[in-house]
């Protein structure tokens, strides 16, 4: 790479520090600013660390502290109930991943490159229905949708319907992987009598690979983590992990809750820090 | 910029349907054909079993303001709308909370260098893609009875033994769930616009003998704008729909419209009703989204000029 194309890469990305001096962002100190950010930041993670440092507690109330432990992680690990929902929620969000991140990778091939057609913005409003209608009525929806039409397929029903709500969360990653790519080497396979297949394959999907992995952890995070529409749609056999963390909750507070929440948060933070690994620009 | 089959979909009617048509076809029959099912279900009379009899009838929506007495009169019942004032209020108060905890912060990240600002951006993020339910979980063990805060009080002596701050199981609690929720939707799109500013002007008002906070509400804000109105709807419209907070961390007696959606597909067994609480939450919806579309539409006319 040359230092020219490095050069304006880079720009965007330094943003006002580039552009304002030093004396600029000193006027923009406020006092109490540091303060501030910090208690927001402790706000935001101060549950976080409640929630994980009680998970070693080793009384069975989750609120009185007496001791380290990590008891409750065998406890949550050897629970058959809990494990079988924990597959289910694997199952799920795998499914729905694969579907949702091929279903939007092919839509976003479209929406980012066509220039205006007719039912284009149509088309970019129904693919973010699923983020814009609250959550609780599309799982009613959902429901009532199942129910009259008696489709009852198990984990069947879930996969449906997380595939709908995570197409627009693998869709906008793509999209903004392709608008930012080059076309032009594209047109140079093409110029070198690549076929068409024969150039999505070997030029756009390499370039593309990091924007559609993005979008897929996306996904995956998203549906793993669902919990009001896997709530409503769900039949007693296809429990997943969030629903069955809500029916422990509501009878009581106990470090096996936490120990089981500990690791669906450990399992969604590392999921998204490489989202955020593959998804940054590339210096 | 036309090549390869990403190129060849985009430009041939044919290509563009048969790449656009599955996303489509899914989003079509499981979402928008739910929708309109749920708006049809809203407008029939209810089957005590659960289900609906095909029947058109407006009471669902009738119920939402009125009941019926002893004697079959329709008498006015505020009950609901009283749930629908308290959803209202707590998420215009979380959005007015997250803005005033989190324009600051973006102010601060913005600021910084590079390297720093994508770790800070990343930080702001990871609460945000935490499980709901383990969020208001952890609040429960924040504020409950005995809990993180409680027991310190205790220690100190500040508080009896048996006594408790009483938060958890109020509209507080709901609301610190709701800004806790939210919280980053508020802060990264004013981040956003924040970082497209040109902070020369900050510097040119202060060279005017423009005060700090004189910059920053005539020249900052107003820039900074698109930004605002895309956080306040992205906290407003999902705290409106908000279910698990108020289901957590309110206890059983405040409910926010979620709450009462999610009760008539439950316990109550009244889809009707359900389904025309809904439909009620999709207009408020809507309408902040058309409220946004707008404002948005005439600061951009305002600041072109």
């Amino acid at each position: 790479m040359s230092t020219i194309t490095t050069d304006t890469n880079a720009a965007p990305q330094t943003g006002i520090t580039a552009r304002a001096g030093r004396r600029a962002l000193q006027l923009g100190e406020f006092r109490g600013l540091t303060l501030w950010v910090g208690g927001v930041f402790a706000f935001l993670y101060f549950p976080i660390c409640v929630l994980i440092l009680y998970s070693f507690n080793e009384s069975r109330f989750a609120m009185n502290w007496t001791g380290f432990s990590t008891e409750w992680y065998g406890r949550a690990l050897g629970n058959r109930a809990a494990r079988s929902a924990a597959l289910n929620s694997l199952i799920v969000a795998t499914c729905a991943t694969i579907m949702a991140t091929t279903i939007a990778t092919a839509a976003a091939l479209v929406l980012a490159r066509a220039r205006q057609f007719r039912g284009k913005s149509a088309a970019m409003g129904l693919m973010a229905l699923p983020i814009l209608v609250p959550e609780i009525v599309t799982a009613i929806a959902t429901l009532i949708f199942f129910s009259t039409l008696g489709i009852r397929l198990g984990l069947g029903n879930l996969i449906i319907a997380h595939t709908v709500f995570c197409i627009p969360f693998a869709f906008l990653p793509i999209r903004a992987r392709l608008q930012g790519m080059d076309g032009a080497l594209e047109q140079a396979a093409r110029d070198l009598y690549a076929t068409p297949w024969e150039s999505f394959r070997l030029v756009t999907l390499p370039l593309l690979a990091p924007g559609i992995m993005a979008g897929a952890m996306l996904a995956f995070v998203i549906s793993l983590d669902d919990f009001i529409i896997s709530l409503m749609v769900a039949d007693a056999g296809s429990t997943t992990l969030p629903v069955y963390i809500y029916s422990m909750i509501r009878f009581g507070v106990t470090p096996e809750i936490n120990a089981l929440s500990t690791m669906l948060f450990a399992v969604s933070v590392s999921l998204v820090s490489l989202y955020w690994l593959f998804s940054r620009p590339r210096r | 910029m036309s090549a390869g089959i990403g190129g060849g979909l985009a430009e041939s009617p044919r290509g563009r349907f048969l790449a656009l048509a599955p996303a489509m076809l899914v989003i079509g029959i499981f979402m928008l054909i739910p929708l309109m099912i749920m708006l049809a279900i809203s407008l029939m009379e209810p089957n005590v079993y659960g289900g609906v009899h095909r029947q058109f009838s407006p009471d669902a929506y009738v119920q939402f303001l009125f009941q019926r007495d002893f004697d079959d009169n329709l008498v006015f019942n505020p009950g609901y709308l009283y749930i629908l004032g308290r959803s209202l209020g707590l998420a215009g108060s979380a959005t007015l909370i997250c803005f005033l905890l989190g324009f600051p912060v973006a102010w601060y990240i913005v600021r910084r260098p590079a390297h720093q600002r994508n770790l800070l951006i990343f930080l702001v993020t990871i609460p945000f893609w935490t499980n709901l339910l383990i969020r208001a979980y952890a609040w429960i063990i924040i504020l409950g009875r005995g809990g993180v805060i409680d027991t310190p009080l205790h220690w100190l002596g500040l508080m009896g033994p048996d006594a408790s701050i009483s938060v958890l199981y109020t509209n507080w609690a709901i609301l610190i769930g709701l800004v806790y929720t939210y919280l980053p939707l508020m802060i990264l799109p004013i981040y956003a616009s924040l970082e497209r500013l040109d902070f020369r002007l900050f510097e040119a008002a202060a060279d005017l003998y423009s005060s700090k906070w004189a910059s920053m509400r005539h020249v900052v804000v107003p820039l900074a704008l698109p930004g605002i109105f895309a956080g306040v709807i992205l906290v407003f419209v999902p705290a409106l729909g908000d279910f698990i907070s108020a289901q957590l961390l309110g206890g059983s007696r405040r409910l926010m419209l979620g709450n009462l959606v999610q009760l008539q597909f439950s316990t109550a067994r009244n889809w009707p009703f359900g389904a025309a609480v809904a439909v009620i939450l999709l207009i408020f919806v809507l309408a902040s989204m058309l409220a946004y579309l707008r404002l948005n539409r005439k600061t951009g006319l305002e600041l072109s000029k």
